[in-house]
């Protein structure tokens, strides 16, 4: 009777042990989750079927911001395509290429010039946006005073060049690019120095050159990273416009008005709340299809581990 | 095959030092060992002799040829590596077939090489599992493929065997001989374990400080030890070392003196724990039992003598002697070895024996 009653006392006790842990585990990862992505997403969702505007005051339930949405909005088709070519040139030239070649080039230096490099590297990074877009407002400035036209006009003697013009699309992906390499190149360089030292050893020995080598025993090594920085940088490219929004303010024209920069000004500077709301629905369903099809290619579940402390 | 020389190598990293100018001439098909404490410049010459670390001094030469400038990759070595350094994401199969990669071996022989590689080692039932589904000894073995596939002019191995239980080290100890010798292949055996070191080699090269000390058989650096460092590092149970003085055609320890002429000054005597022998009280030196550590076939003792503790090894496994037992300790004259105490060098002396035979 009482060694009955004691035990399940005990399993009662492991029971409630076990509800304490899940909540201290879960909890903070739970809450963050809700507070940032759940709440806005159902915030967002309400407000789309709203009629919304700068009034802030909301007079009827509707569905007319999806059927103008569908129907009748002529910039969404092109706004993706700017968007599509954005992401995919910033991404393939500067964030994982670049960022690559950022990381194999100053892991193979000394150790201080390495360091000195890839702290240059991340020095746009550290400067505030609005300093950042000043000075590419400088670099590329069309009159013989920007830094490029001093090149190509003042010592080279050609035609003054005006990248903002003609060339809005490789403008913006240059200044986000200049950026977006630095997170690569710091995962890169932590996990190519976590490559034991003997590996490349082995492969010298074994006959391999340095091209050989990068290509046999550092980019195996480099497979997780790379999948994980595509994925998070294609995602965190498709709705980020803050360097687009002060360079070029998706000018000239809608030639670089990504997606995203559109819902803004839609909702933020035309005062229609409700139908940004139902355009970065779309946005995040973009995200969540981006994420899902990449976690399917890159197999990223295998990244996921065991987990290293069994917790009850 | 080759015949490996070393002229004053030598390495250094800023102001380490690890590896001082160093001559080493190794005969072509020879096994040598390299015996010493970690980090006395072990992988170090390995790493040179691989063409992983160059020289910051001296030449070395393969075959006459000097080889300071050749890249690693065209010396033709073949190197087991201490943590086995396998390819993590290559298959057995694929490990041991990537040295041919780069040699232009067409596909059907370096499949048969491969195989054949496999075979020598035992390990042709895993040529599909990847590095980490395997065990130490595993790995070990495939990591021999690899440097074999190539059919090297010279076999570097360091220390191969160090993360193996000690069963398997004894079976691969053989096995790594035995492929030696049947392929004739020059090899230099890395080690901190001087068993393995005198049973696999033709040689061993005794290390310390990034210098060589000694260089002979197993003979030769046990019963013969030029330097004071060689004989406390070589044998086990350890040397027993005391301090005395040789003056007048006598060495002085204490109250023990025995003769040895010719010689002069502050002395270090080396007495091999299983020369002396215990006896009864009042036989040879005074002393009390500290320890007893059987061994199986011998008994090691740790006895207080008049001139500190001596470690005496005796034959079988019967315990005649306590822990606190008064006894007697037996010193023979003729196994003595006698150092200069300031220049550490073995000294020659008339002993004992010799003079009575005179
Ligand atoms: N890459 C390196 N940079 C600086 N010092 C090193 C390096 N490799 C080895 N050393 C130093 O050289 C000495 C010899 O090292 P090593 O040859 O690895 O010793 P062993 O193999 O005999 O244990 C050690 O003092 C070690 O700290
Ligand atoms: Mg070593």
């Amino acid at each position: 009777m009482t060694s009955q009653s004691s035990a399940t006392s005990r399993s009662s006790a492991a029971a409630r042990r076990q509800l304490a842990n899940m909540a201290l585990f879960m909890g903070p990862a739970t809450v963050l989750l809700f507070m940032f992505f759940i709440a806005p997403v159902v915030v967002d969702v309400f407000v789309a079927f709203t009629d919304m505007g700068r009034s802030l005051r909301v007079t009827e339930f509707t569905t007319a911001n999806f059927e103008r949405l569908l129907t009748n909005d002529s910039r969404i088709g092109p706004t993706m395509a700017v968007t599509f070519t954005y992401v995919l040139l910033t991404l393939g030239i500067f964030n994982v290429t670049f960022g690559l070649l950022l990381a194999l080039t100053t892991t193979a230096l000394p150790e201080r010039s390495g360091a000195f490099f890839r702290a240059i590297w991340l020095l746009p990074r550290m400067s505030p946006s609005v300093v950042y877009a000043l000075l590419w407002a400088w670099v590329i400035g069309p009159t013989d005073r920007g830094l490029i036209n001093q090149v190509a006009v003042g010592w080279l003697g050609l035609e003054p060049v005006d990248l903002l013009s003609n060339q809005p699309m490789l403008l913006i992906v240059l200044a986000n690019g200049f950026i977006g390499a630095s997170m690569g190149m710091i995962i890169f360089t932590s996990a190519i120095r976590a490559i034991p030292e003997h590996l490349f050893h082995a492969a010298r020995v074994d006959g391999a050159g340095p091209l050989a080598v990068i290509w046999h025993i550092t980019l195996p090594a480099l497979r997780w990273p790379l999948s994980f920085i595509t994925v998070y940088q294609t995602l965190s490219l498709l709705v980020s416009f803050e360097y687009i929004w002060l360079i070029t303010n998706g000018g000239p024209f809608y030639d670089t008005m990504v997606f995203a920069l559109y819902v803004y000004k839609r909702a933020f500077e035309n005062g229609q709340y409700a139908y940004g709301a139902a355009l970065s629905l779309i946005l995040v369903a973009i995200g969540i299809a981006a994420s899902l099809l990449m976690w399917r290619l890159l197999d990223m579940k295998r990244l996921l581990q065991t987990p290293k402390i069994e917790v009850q | 095959m080759a015949r490996i020389e070393l002229e004053q190598v030598a390495k250094s990293w800023g102001d380490v030092v690890a590896v001082e100018p160093t001559d080493l001439v190794i005969e072509d098909g020879e096994f040598v060992a390299i015996l010493g404490p970690s980090g006395c410049g072990k992988s170090t010459t390995l790493f040179m002799l691989a063409g992983i670390y160059a020289p910051t001094g001296g030449e070395i030469r393969f075959d006459g040829h000097l080889v300071n400038r050749v890249e690693a990759r065209d010396r033709n070595v073949g190197i087991v590596f201490q943590s086995y350094a396998l390819y993590p994401h290559m298959t057995v199969a694929k490990n041991i077939r990537f040295p041919l990669k780069f040699k232009g071996v067409p596909a059907d022989e370096a499949a048969r090489r491969v195989s054949e590689a496999a075979r020598l080692v035992h390990v042709e039932e895993l040529l599909d599992r990847l590095p980490a589904e395997m065990s130490g000894g595993q790995q070990q073995r495939v990591a021999l493929a690899r440097a074999l596939v190539k059919e090297p002019q010279l076999l570097l191995l360091d220390e191969p065997l160090s993360n193996l239980d000690a069963t398997l080290r004894l079976t691969m100890r053989a096995e790594i001989r035995r492929l030696q010798r049947r392929l004739g292949v020059t090899t230099i055996l890395v080690t901190h374990d001087q068993i393995e070191a005198t049973t696999m080699a033709d040689r061993v090269v005794c290390m310390s400080k990034g210098r060589i000390e000694q260089i002979g058989t197993a003979d030769d650096l046990y019963q013969r030890p030029n330097k004071l460092f060689v004989a406390s590092f070589i044998g086990a149970p350890p040397i027993n070392l005391l301090d005395g003085r040789a003056e007048r055609g006598t060495v002085r320890v204490g109250e023990l003196t025995l003769p040895a002429s010719g010689i002069e000054g502050a002395v270090v005597l080396g007495i091999r724990p299983e020369h002396l022998g215990l006896s009864a009280p009042g036989h040879g030196l005074a002393g009390r039992i500290l320890t007893v550590e059987p061994l199986g076939r011998e008994t090691l003792y740790e006895v207080a003598t008049p001139l500190g503790s001596l470690r005496v090894l005796e034959a079988g496994s019967e315990r005649r002697w306590r822990e606190g037992d008064a006894s007697g300790v037996t010193v023979p004259d003729e196994a003595l070895l006698i150092f200069d105490k300031a220049s550490e060098r073995r000294l020659e002396t008339a002993s004992l024996a010799l003079a009575e035979a005179a």
